[in-house]
Formats: structure tokens, C-alpha cells, sequence
């Protein structure tokens, strides 16, 4: 089928042509990467310092930028004042001077053309970029109203386009980190305790004497607070229960693994709180004084015995009997650790209900070793004019549908952007950016039929990720190392601010997104919310107003500011009220009851695979990103493509070695782009088979990456809504192993 | 005074953060390391176990690589560090044969290269750069000849073991289990 927008493989107008020969082994061995041809390491002193808050992944840890007297980055250190790092980024952190340094960068503005009928993309000038951009946002305003232009985001980026779509009267915006990822544990912490977890989270895991780690995996999820502070907890000696089909790295460090069963976490969790509840062993003192909704629970799970459990979950009885004693012995210093990446099986906010419910039961919230109260400390807002009225945004879409989701679904925008779901209102064009929509939302095909409805995409980022190739206007960013951004204020034990400052100058011809941002706004008649030259002038405006400036924030990095809204935790005893409907912990949640929900959570059995048919899980690698970091020479040369751990009894079974090349198809019949090697490993169940996500690039311009593993988004192509928030439950596809070349050819 | 490292298997997850380190703050190409991560699985599912490790040169006290170094390039310096120097290696490749550990690699540049311990760092006070880095502390870098250095103090609370002990190299890296 022809469409009205060719997916670009490769440049055809003659941009950057340069970078598309740089074949993926040219870099290997080679010396262009590496900072200079010196040999001996640079002390630090012969080097400036540059205050930087990193931008690899959004645990946005604060660091020092060194460069050498020929201007060239040699390392980034952390920031020994943040309570993100502590001094230590991860090999993130450290390998983001190779988001600086890949060549495959974009580099210039360009547009898409047609030559003699083939699509490809042309260099432009920014002047040329800018005005095309802002003129089709103008005519989207004047045609449909600036609502019908939605903003894909996610990162720095998103916050300076968030402020254009504002001024410019559009409130349709989504982030993946809602609906792909951490929406459900709001939804469901919200709804227990009034609170949302948030990030970074308030574990208090330093401290804790029990750790709970439901499919959770720190160490592989390399948010660096929480790796450090497991790290901590281990020294200490506190106990570790991991509840996983696969021995991930957390669980091969616990006392406890549990290799439940997939798709009935919440039949075990069920279970636990009945044995809490029947053994007495929860927290009376606390859950008197704090929650409500205690007899109905009790009533609720009287059959869910870890019996009833042990034939869902395949954990034996004695053993979630034992673990839950555990946690029990540990109260309140235990944490039932919410995860993060929470969008499994469409009953997710259910499952975090459970998970909140437990940690009420044990009396962590609000205790040491639980979960502390965090606080942040208010950035003033830049004078501007208020923000327009918008007369729409996603949420008018929904007719009722979701009705405790906070933040834009990813996935209902890119379905109101198609004319045949006859949304009542609709999306015309896109501005994405910092956020690589094909390997991260499900359902591809979904993804790509919006793309070739919309009139306009436009797409911001650092790299020709996969989401360029959709693109009519490609703007190139220039990386956090080379911009200023946003003040950093983070909710932690202490308020802390950090301040992102660049480094050095943007190579190529790139640019922040606050100047893109401006640019457009000005271009837009929006100037007055653009009141500055400079982000430099908002920057010193608003930490003036904190007690500090841009110069001294150049030194330090970071500065943190005393508490003022109370104790870290609840004192003994202290009267506290929670921001739930009746004020308490609700054990029975009045929320989910007035919107037609399971006030309490049920088990629902979820598909298990069909024989030959195995459940595809995905998680973390340590070094990568999702699929942000798989082009990045320093982090690609610790791994540059994600396998396909198998069980050897089921390799057996189908004569697969490690290191063979194997394509997947799903259920529905669907192949990966490219073969994958297999990892045949004992760490993983027989009826489910692992693989990292972020890898199965599809386009060529990412030299380095292109063509490297399987992308698990294009496997993903059942989709389980949770009708309460809109999350894409990503956990209920499964795969089989196709050893020939079934003739799939790259997508087109 | 012999420096030494112990690695706390324990605690360790794999990350490879100290291989990055050593490789920005040591200008190692990219495509080389002069530490790495090694896995091993054992038993099976679900009597399953991973040991994740640090690795890197283990400075020995009986140093195959010194010992077969036509030029005197290897040599060992003040605590013990095993080194190389650069413009005196001919990159004939026998101490890499001789190593039991596959410690060294032979540098685009034309000679053999590996892990210092940082010395350069040390000269001033500081750790290695994979020490200061780590993520999960799980590393531990002193003088053994001081009982108060960090590796003395995690060796005396903690098992270890050393890798390839048989080869009689008297490897001075130590594997907390």
C-alpha cells in the first residue's frame, strides 16, 4: 500500500550522507570516539567543571561535565551534594558523553521531499524549519481549533513544548511514562493513601529491614538512588523478597525468589494480605488510628488462603506463609515496593491497590524503612500571561472512559488522530518529542495508521530515532550536555534543586529546545509567554527568588533547602490526615467505588500461552534506556543487542543453542523485524521467554544499532486496557520460534 | 604497602559503570575495556544462582606478564601495580598469552595496555576511577599493609576467593562471596 507518508529508511535527498558511512564496525577499534589521541588521562584540574543534571534516563542525577583545555568532554562524575547519585552516576551517566559524541547525531534541520517520486529528506535552514513548523501550527489554529495539535513528550524537551502548546491553546499531551509505564501505581497508591508515589520514589530503602520487589527489577532498572540504596540495605543485612518468573539480578540477591507463575501476581499478593489479616501479624496500632475499611477487607479475602494462592501462583503455601511472616517481623520498616513500569495485564491499578493495601497493613507508610513524606521545594513561575482557555483536550474524548487518569493516554491520542474511531475530536498533526513512539507504544500498527492520518508531524530530537522516519520536519536538539534546561527541583528526604548548564557549544547545527520552543512561539505571535532573550535570564530570575543564581549554581550544582512541611515520617501516634475521599487510609476505596470499581482487588485469571507458545516478558538492561541508548557508542560497546533467554528444557525441545539467530512471531501472527539470538539460560520460567526492550531499531541512519535484536513493542500487539487509568497492559502476548528466515523483509 | 581490590559479588549487579569509567577517564577506545563483567550461572531453574564479578588486571605478585616481557615495558611499580609502558612495548602480544585472566589487549595504537589501578589517580589522593563510580559500592580498594584500608576491613569481615588461584600467580584481587 502506498501512503501518504513513507516510512524514510534511508536518506534519499542527500542528507548527512556522511553519516550513513560510518558502517556499524568502523567505530570499533577506530580512535574518532574517543575524546583526543592523548593518551594519559587529563587530572581533573587541568579541566572546567560544569554543572549538569543528566538527561540518559529521568532519574536525572546531577554531575560535573569535565572538559579538557582543547574543549573536548573527557568524563562526566557525579555530583557529590545530590541524593540522586551521591557522587556515582550509572554507566548511563557516565556513557552520556557518548550522546555527545555519536556520530550518527541528527545534525542539521531537515524536511521531507519528494525526488522523482521517492520520498527523503532535504537539509534545511532553521529559518526555513521554524516557519514551516509554526505556519502549519497556525493553520491547524485556524482551521481546527490549536486543540487539534497534540504534543508527544517526554524528558527536558517536553517541559519547553508543554509551555508553547499551553500559550498556544492546546492541552493534548501525552507522555509514555503514563500510560506505558507508572500511571497505575498513582492511580492505585492515590487511591489507598491520597498520595502518588512520584519520582524519584520515597522508598525509604536505605533503611528498610524488608524489601519487596514485585516483578521489580533493581540492579537491571538502573535508577541510581534505588540501586545504591539496595546496595545499602544488603550490607545491612536486610531481607530481600523478589517475586518473579525470571532470577533477575535483584532476585539472585534475595533470601526469598519467588518464580511465580506469570500474569497471578495479584492471587499471591491477595494471599499475603490474608495471612496478614487472619495471623494477626498486621499493624492493629496503625491501621486503628489511620484506615478505614479493615472488616470489609477482612470479609473480602476470608477464602483467598495461601492455599487458594498456591494453585494460581505455583508458590507453595508455607512459603508465602513465611514471607509474609517476614514482612510482618519487619513492620514498618518494610517496603512492598510499588515498581515502575507497572502496565501488565489491565487490571494494574487492582494489582497496586493490593500493593498499597499491604503496605498499609504493615505499617510502612510514613515510616522509616518504608516510605518517607517527600518534599520538593516550589520553583516561581516566569511573569507570563495566563495560559488561553482551551475548549478541548483528551480527557472530552474519553466519554467517561478512564476516568482516573491524570495525564494525556499516549494511546487514545494516536486513536483520535485516526478519522475511522470517529472520535469526537480529533487530531490533525503532531509535534513528538524526545520520545521514540515506535519501539515504545504497543500496537504498531495503531501507531502507524495515526501517522498516516495526521497532516503534520513534527519531531524533536537528538538522534534519527525511529519516530524521525515519520517525520515531515526533523529539528535536531542538541543534547543535555551542550543546553541549559529547567531547574531541577526534585521531591526527596531533603528539597534539592540541580541546574542542567551547557558544557560546551552545540556541535553541529543544533539547538535547546527552550530556543526551538521560543522560536516558535515568537513566530506564533506568543512572544509575551517568550519574554526573555535568553533561558539564561529565566534561570538567574527564578533561583534569585530561591536565595541563589545562575553564578553560584554554576558552583555548586546543586542546593538543598531545609524541610518545612513536617517530619519525614509519622511520629508515634501523630494525627495525621491522608488526601483521600474520608481523610484515612482506605483499606476500601470510597475512589474506585464511586466510579464503578472493585473497591477492594480481585484475582482475574489472565490467557497463559497455547502449547508452542511462550509469554513474552521484557525488562532493563543496566546500560541502556529503553531504546534511547542502543546507538550510543559507549553503551553499545557494552551491549549492543538484546537476546532471547529460553529455558534449556525448552531449547531441548526445539534444538536451539545460544548464540543462534531466531526469529519470533506472536500470536497474532506477527514477526520480528529481525532475528534475535537466543540465550539459553536456567534464570528464566519454561513458559515464558525474557528479552531487554529497546533494541530492533529500524532505522539505518542509527548506524550502530540498526537491525540489532528484536523490538518487543512490535511483538506487543495485545493490548489489555486498565479501564480505570488507560493503561496498555503490555504482559499478554506470546511468542514462537521461527529457525528459518521466514522471508520477512525489513518493514517498508 | 600492596595495593589490592575486593569485589563484592554480593552486591554487585552487573551494571558495567566501572568499565565505562575506566574507559572516559583512561581514553580507552571504544571497542576495548580494561575491565569487565563476567556472569556465571549455576544450578537450575528454580535452584538457580548468578555470581556477577568486576574484573580487571590482578596485579600479581608473580607476574607471568612481567616475567615474559622481552623489553621490560611490564614491570611493576610502587604497591605492587603491574604496569606497561607504552613507548617501550613492542606489542609483540606474550604477555597476553601469558596472562591467565586475558587481562591485556593489544591497543590500536600499537602496544599493550590494561588496568593501572589508576596510579595516576592514586598519586593524588583519589581511588580508581571504577571504585569512585560504582554505583552499589561494591567496590573496595586499599593497601592491605593498612588494616584500616577499605579492601583491609572487607577482607577481614568477609570470605573471598581469588580467581585461578592454581596458576600461582598470587592475584591480589579478592572476590567477596
Amino acid at each position: 500500500m502506498k501512503t501518504r507518508r513513507d516510512f524514510i529508511k534511508i536518506s534519499a535527498a542527500g542528507a548527512g550522507a556522511a553519516t550513513l558511512g560510518l558502517s556499524a564496525l568502523s567505530w570499533k577499534g577506530g580512535n574518532s570516539l574517543y575524546a583526543s589521541n592523548d593518551q594519559e588521562p587529563v587530572s581533573e584540574e587541568e579541566m572546567t567543571a560544569h554543572s549538569t543534571y543528566c538527561e540518559v534516563c529521568f532519574w536525572k542525577c546531577a554531575g560535573w561535565t569535565y572538559v579538557d583545555k582543547k574543549g573536548s568532554i573527557r568524563k562526566i562524575i557525579g555530583n557529590d551534594d545530590d541524593p540522586h547519585c551521591n557522587g556515582r552516576l550509572c554507566p548511563r551517566g557516565t556513557g552520556g558523553v557518548g550522546m555527545y559524541n555519536d556520530n550518527d547525531r541528527l545534525k542539521t534541520p531537515l524536511i521531507r521531499t519528494t525526488v522523482d517520486g521517492k520520498q527523503g529528506f532535504r537539509k534545511a535552514s532553521w529559518e526555513e524549519a521554524l516557519d514551516l513548523v509554526a505556519s502549519k501550527m497556525k493553520g491547524v489554529a485556524d482551521k481546527y481549533g490549536p486543540e487539534a495539535f497534540a504534543l508527544f513528550n517526554h524528558g527536558s524537551p517536553g517541559s519547553h513544548f508543554k509551555h508553547l502548546f499551553h500559550a498556544y491553546g492546546s492541552g493534548n499531551e501525552g507522555e509514555p511514562a503514563w500510560a506505558q509505564c507508572r500511571g497505575p501505581r498513582e492511580v492505585g497508591f492515590a487511591a489507598t493513601f491520597g498520595s502518588w508515589i512520584g519520582s524519584p520514589e520515597p522508598t525509604d530503602i536505605r533503611d528498610t529491614k524488608c524489601l519487596v520487589l514485585i516483578g521489580a527489577h533493581i540492579g537491571e532498572n538502573m535508577h541510581n538512588g534505588q540501586v545504591q540504596e539496595m546496595s545499602q540495605a544488603i550490607d545491612r543485612g536486610a531481607t530481600i523478597i523478589t517475586v518473579d518468573p525470571r532470577l533477575s539480578t535483584a532476585a539472585s540477591k534475595s533470601k526469598y525468589w519467588l518464580p511465580i507463575k506469570p500474569a497471578t501476581d495479584l492471587a499471591l499478593l491477595l494471599s499475603w494480605i490474608h495471612v496478614l489479616i487472619y495471623e494477626e501479624l498486621y499493624d492493629k496500632k496503625y491501621i486503628d488510628q489511620y484506615a478505614m475499611g479493615l472488616d470489609q477487607l477482612k470479609a473480602h479475602v476470608k477464602n483467598m488462603t495461601p492455599e487458594w494462592a498456591y494453585g494460581i501462583t505455583t508458590i507453595k503455601p508455607d512459603v508465602i506463609r513465611k514471607t509474609a511472616r517476614e514482612m510482618a517481623n519487619a513492620s514498618p520498616s518494610v517496603i512492598v515496593h510499588p515498581g515502575r513500569h507497572v502496565v501488565w495485564y489491565g487490571d494494574d491499578s487492582q494489582r497496586e491497590r493490593a500493593i498499597a493495601i499491604l503496605n498499609a497493613l504493615l505499617g510502612s507508610w510514613g515510616k522509616r524503612g518504608g516510605f518517607y513524606f517527600k518534599e520538593s521545594v516550589p520553583v516561581p513561575k516566569f511573569p507570563q500571561p495566563k495560559y488561553p482557555h482551551h475548549e478541548w483536550d483528551w480527557k472530552d474524548n474519553l466519554d467517561g472512559k478512564y476516568p482516573l487518569s491524570s495525564m494525556g493516554i499516549t494511546s487514545e491520542l494516536l486513536k483520535a488522530s485516526i478519522p475511522e474511531f470517529e472520535y469526537k475530536h480529533q487530531i490533525k498533526s503532531w509535534i513528538v518529542a524526545g520520545t521514540n513512539l515506535p519501539l515504545t507504544i504497543p500496537d504498531k500498527e495503531l501507531f502507524k495508521m495515526a501517522a498516516e492520518s495526521v497532516e503534520f508531524i513534527c519531531v524533536v530530537d537528538t538522534m534519527p530515532m525511529d519516530i524521525t522516519g515519520y517525520a515531515d520536519v526533523i529539528l535536531p536538539e542538541c543534547t543535555y550536555l551542550e543546553r541549559y534546561d529547567y531547574i531541577r527541583s526534585s521531591p526527596h528526604r531533603e528539597p534539592n534543586i540541580a541546574l542542567r548548564a551547557p558544557a560546551v557549544e552545540p556541535k553541529h547545527e543544533t539547538k535547546p529546545a527552550w530556543w526551538i520552543a521560543k522560536q516558535l512561539g515568537d513566530r506564533l505571535g506568543l512572544g509575551e509567554y517568550f519574554n526573555y532573550d535568553d533561558i539564561e535570564e529565566v534561570l538567574d530570575w527564578q533561583l534569585k527568588k530561591m536565595g541563589t543564581s545562575l553564578e553560584e549554581m554554576k558552583k555548586i550544582g546543586v542546593k538543598k533547602y531545609p524541610r518545612t512541611s513536617g517530619a519525614l515520617y509519622l511520629q508515634d501516634g501523630e494525627d495525621y490526615h491522608f488526601n483521600t475521599n474520608t481523610g484515612k487510609i482506605e483499606l476500601y476505596s470510597t475512589e474506585f467505588e464511586d466510579h464503578g470499581f472493585d473497591p477492594m482487588p480481585n484475582y482475574t485469571e489472565h490467557p497463559q500461552p497455547e502449547e508452542g507458545f511462550y509469554r513474552l516478558i521484557y525488562g532493563r538492561a543496566p546500560m541502556h534506556t529503553f531504546s534511547r541508548t542502543s546507538n550510543n557508542p559507549n553503551l553499545a560497546d557494552l551491549m549492543d543487542s538484546n537476546s532471547v533467554w529460553v529455558n534449556p528444557k525448552v531449547a531441548d525441545l526445539w534444538d536451539l543453542k545460544t548464540g543462534q539467530e531466531v526469529w519470533l512471531q506472536n500470536q497474532d501472527g506477527v514477526v520480528s523485524d529481525f532475528p534475535i539470538k537466543v540465550r539459553v539460560t536456567e534464570r528464566i520460567r519454561w513458559d515464558s521467554v525474557y528479552m531487554v526492550h529497546g533494541f530492533g531499531h529500524t532505522n539505518k541512519k542509527l548506524t550502530r544499532t540498526y537491525g540489532h535484536g528484536a523490538s518487543d513493542s512490535k511483538l506487543i500487539t495485545n493490548v489489555m486496557v486498565d479501564p480505570q487509568m488507560g493503561g496498555t497492559g503490555m504482559r499478554g502476548n506470546f511468542v514462537t520460534f521461527l529457525t528459518e528466515n521466514p522471508e520477512g523483509e525489513v518493514e517498508s | 604497602m600492596r595495593y589490592a581490590m575486593a569485589i563484592d559479588t554480593k552486591k554487585c549487579v552487573g551494571c558495567g559503570d566501572c568499565v565505562v569509567a575506566c574507559q572516559t577517564e583512561n581514553n580507552v577506545p571504544i571497542g576495548y575495556c580494561r575491565d569487565w563483567i563476567v556472569e556465571n550461572v549455576n544450578g537450575s531453574y528454580p535452584n538457580v544462582e548468578i555470581e556477577l564479578r568486576s574484573e580487571r588486571c590482578n596485579h600479581c605478585d608473580n607476574s607471568p606478564c612481567v616475567r615474559c616481557c622481552p623489553t621490560g615495558a611490564s614491570h611493576i611499580i610502587e604497591g605492587g601495580i603491574v604496569k606497561v609502558t607504552h613507548n617501550e612495548c613492542i606489542g609483540c602480544g606474550a604477555c597476553i598469552q601469558s596472562c591467565p585472566y586475558d587481562a591485556r589487549y593489544s591497543h590500536p595504537d600499537g602496544y599493550v595496555d590494561k588496568c593501572t589501578f589508576c596510579d595516576h589517580r592514586l598519586a593524588k589522593g583519589q581511588s580508581t576511577a571504577c571504585v569512585s563510580v560504582c554505583p552499589t559500592n561494591c567496590l573496595y580498594f586499599g593497601d592491605l599493609d593498612d588494616p584500616n584500608s577499605d579492601v583491609s576491613k572487607a577482607l577481614r569481615n568477609r570470605t573471598s576467593k581469588v580467581l585461578a588461584p592454581e596458576a600461582g600467580t598470587k592475584p591480589q584481587l579478592y572476590f567477596l562471596t
